[in-house]
């Protein structure tokens, strides 16, 4: 809606946002890690209405032939149209794969899971960590929530019995999947001149593009992604750097 | 008799009904059945694409379920499979008589139901949130729609089979009904039964629909009459 | 402002108890009334459920052919049921629901605001948040238009807001929209918040009587469309939304309005602690 783009751009000129936060400020986050028993790591995450669950499923596969002794890891996402009046009515703000693989390189690329550690027998069995990511409400920022979600459940994940190479999926170990770090991933929407974090799904609307930066434990930057048709300044990334560097280390104080 | 986790034959596994869980969707549930978790929204009457398949005198009444890949055992592949599909045309058949549809020409109502976590019931499960969902959409019904399975286990009638025990039964028989009349409007089984059990186990099932019927007043209630 | 939905609306305060219909010259027939009154009692000793109970679809409200069923109500044999979740209202005889929740579906004479989604050869698709698009067609317009001159997205471009009245619901469901009426208008500035369709009723008040005193005591510009969308404009628009949202989780509680009253006095919702 025109009067809204208008409304939000003009607020953000005054410094203010449409639910009153700060631009750097993320909204309220309620972590459910006791949602359900039978995956192997589960969270259901609210970053303010936006709600999430993924899921982490372990299995045994064969490895991929360029990487014999790692375990694999494989990230899919499904927007349910419970989530949204839009679905299957116009084309989606957001792309389901483009999230899957933006939450996948920000849990790769820090090195979250120690893949050494997956390893059954060389060149022959590993395990597959797959992670499904549940769209069930959508109020803006799927991605941060999906990666919040993503890892609580990777942090929880524990392995299933195996036993004369089968899985015994209904029994579970004590033994955790190997996590060595968290990845938190920190959204900004470039509304006018300004980078607006966590934005909600009516500053999405009126934003010109986003950018994305996935931080890792000490601070490094592993993933970032620019999505969207506008365009960015050197000002404005630079900005975000700082904010999602910081930012991130208070989301992932929450998440462990 | 004792069951595998201690409850009576006659005895629904705990349940948990929450309405309004979603602010996206006009009207949504959720509905734990044991370990079993349904999400339901509901999206309507809204218009109704494509056009072509438009009713003329009635709303259309569009169903989804879906399983999530994490809900079972093993993990399940994304996307819909022959089974969903039979379950999604079989949910719909259950609501659709308690929709007053003639109300909203050419519309759709959309129903979406997901499933969080599975261990045997999920239809009912999915029928049972659905409702409340239609419900909480402020969508004018006849009644609600309440379900459950039963099974026979040592010659036992159970009501609401976990999943454990849908190896130790001989059957599975779902039904759902409207409770007011105990119209059914679902009814599957497969297993091996004499008439008379399956005389008794529908007249089990519409009895513990009645019951749930309960829970699912007293969700709507807690929810916008606070 | 649809008389219907502001009469459906009768929880205010002055209306408990709400008196019988005591049939025709009813005033001045003391002997008539008493015995209306009798008759009244005799048959709500039948009822199921008591004024402004919560009702759910399919629950059973009265076993009786004494009444009949309303809005949101039907029958079935001799009971009378409730088709929506929501309170139930007995006037006399007449048994009828108020909801609590359900989309909005377009009646003649509704004043809605609505967004331009496309323009076709002779007028603008609307979006009122409804079952059914809504179309305004160029004659619905004030004014001659030359279509052969005027590119008529100049008028009402897509995204932009309009507040209309529906002057035409066909039995096919064909919406037709109008802007003859001195308070149409397209909107510019200001901004746009949807409600529960079910709570304009008591978002507008008697009359108008609550919107009135919100815009009042806060000076802000407010106009609210039957079909749940409002559009504000003003300083104190963040605290008029809160007021707004305040009455919507609030509509059912008896004394709302003292409430609400009380709220604008103090400039805010909730006290801090």
């Amino acid at each position: 809606m025109m009067i809204q783009n208008n409304f939000i751009t003009k607020l953000a000129s005054s410094n203010k946002r449409i639910d009153g936060r700060l631009f750097d400020q993320v909204r309220k986050i309620v972590v459910d890690d006791k949602i359900i028993e039978k995956a192997e790591g589960a969270a259901l995450v609210k970053l303010g209405n936006t709600q999430v669950i993924a899921g982490v499923k372990l299995e045994v596969g064969e490895p991929f032939p360029d990487k014999p002794n790692d375990g694999v890891l494989m990230t899919s996402a499904e927007f349910s149209p419970i989530s949204s009046p839009d679905f299957e009515q116009g084309p989606p703000r957001e792309n389901s794969i483009e999230l899957a693989r933006i939450v996948d390189r920000g849990i790769r690329e820090c090195g979250a899971i120690d893949t050494k550690k997956l390893c059954i027998e060389d060149g022959k069995k590993v395990w597959m960590v797959c992670i499904d990511i549940n769209i069930l409400d959508n109020f803006g920022n799927l991605i941060d929530a999906s990666a919040m979600a993503s890892a609580v459940a990777l942090n929880q994940c524990v392995f299933p019995k195996y036993e004369d190479g089968k899985v015994i999926a209904t029994e579970k170990t004590k033994k955790k999947l190997p996590v060595l770090y968290t990845a938190v991933a920190c959204t900004f929407a470039k509304i006018g001149n300004h980078m607006l974090l966590d934005p909600n799904l009516e500053e999405e609307e009126a934003s010109s593009c986003r950018l994305t930066l996935s931080t890792r434990d000490d601070g490094n930057l592993c993933a970032i992604q620019k999505g969207g048709t506008g365009h960015l300044s050197s000002a404005d990334v630079e900005h975000a750097l700082d904010v999602a560097v910081e930012r991130g280390k208070e989301i992932r104080k929450l998440l462990k | 008799m004792k069951r595998s986790d201690g409850r009576k034959p006659e005895e629904v596994r705990p349940m948990e009904i929450t309405a309004g869980v979603l602010e996206n969707a006009n009207g949504s549930a959720m509905v734990k059945m044991g370990r079993t978790i349904a999400i339901a929204g509901v999206f309507g009457p809204r218009e109704m694409f494509p056009r072509r398949l438009q009713e003329f005198a009635k709303a259309s009444l569009q169903c989804r379920y879906m399983m999530a890949p994490f809900s079972t055992d093993e993990r399940a592949r994304p996307g819909p499979s022959r089974r969903s599909k039979e379950l999604t045309m079989v949910i719909r058949n259950a609501l659709e008589p308690a929709v007053f549809l003639e109300e909203f020409p050419k519309a759709a109502i959309d129903v979406f139901i997901d499933i969080i976590q599975a261990d045997a019931g999920t239809r009912t499960a999915a029928i049972n949130a659905a409702s409340v969902a239609l419900a909480d959409a402020g969508i004018p019904m006849r009644d609600l729609v309440s379900s459950v399975a039963v099974g026979k286990i040592d010659g036992k009638y159970v009501v609401d089979l976990a999943g454990p025990e849908e190896e130790l039964s001989d059957c599975d028989m779902p039904v759902a009904c409207m409770p007011r009349e105990g119209s059914i409007t679902l009814l599957q089984m497969d297993g091996d039964l004499s008439k008379d059990d399956v005389k008794h186990m529908v007249k089990i099932a519409k009895e513990a629909c009645v019951k749930i019927a309960e829970l699912q007043k007293e969700a709507l209630r807690k929810r916008w009459f606070k | 402002m649809n008389e219907d939905m502001e009469e459906d609306y009768i929880l205010d305060e002055a209306q408990e108890g709400a008196n019988v219909n005591a049939g025709e010259g009813a005033a001045a027939d003391i002997e008539a009334e008493a015995r209306a009154r009798a008759d009244a009692a005799h048959a709500n000793a039948h009822l199921l459920k008591k004024e402004r109970d919560f009702v759910i679809p399919g629950e059973k409200l009265v076993e009786s052919m004494d009444f009949l069923p309303g809005r949101n109500c039907f029958r079935e044999g001799n009971g009378i049921y409730s088709k929506k979740i929501g309170l139930l209202s007995v006037e006399g005889r007449v048994l009828s629901v108020i909801p609590l929740n359900g989309v909005y579906m377009p009646v003649r004479g509704d004043m809605v605001i609505g967004e331009v989604t496309d323009i076709q050869g002779n007028g603008w698709v609307i979006n009122i948040k409804a079952p059914y698009d809504a179309y305004l067609p160029l004659s619905g317009v004030r004014g001659f238009i030359d279509t052969n001159k005027t590119d008529i997205s100049k008028i009402y471009d897509v995204g932009e807001i309009v507040y209309g009245k529906i002057n035409m619901v066909t039995a096919s469901k064909s919406i037709h929209i109008s802007m003859f009426d001195r308070i149409c208008r397209k909107f510019a500035g200001g901004r746009v918040i949807t409600v529960n369709p079910a709570k304009v009723p008591r978002i507008i008040g008697r009359n108008g009587s609550m919107i009135d005193l919100i815009k009042r005591k806060t000076d802000t510009r407010v106009v609210v469309g039957q079909n749940g969308l409002v559009w504000l404009e003003g300083e104190r628009e963040a605290f008029v939304i809160d007021v707004i949202r305040f009455i919507e989780e609030k509509s059912h509680m008896e004394g709302l309005t003292n409430e609400v009253e009380k709220i604008l006095e103090r400039g805010v919702v909730h006290e801090k602690k």
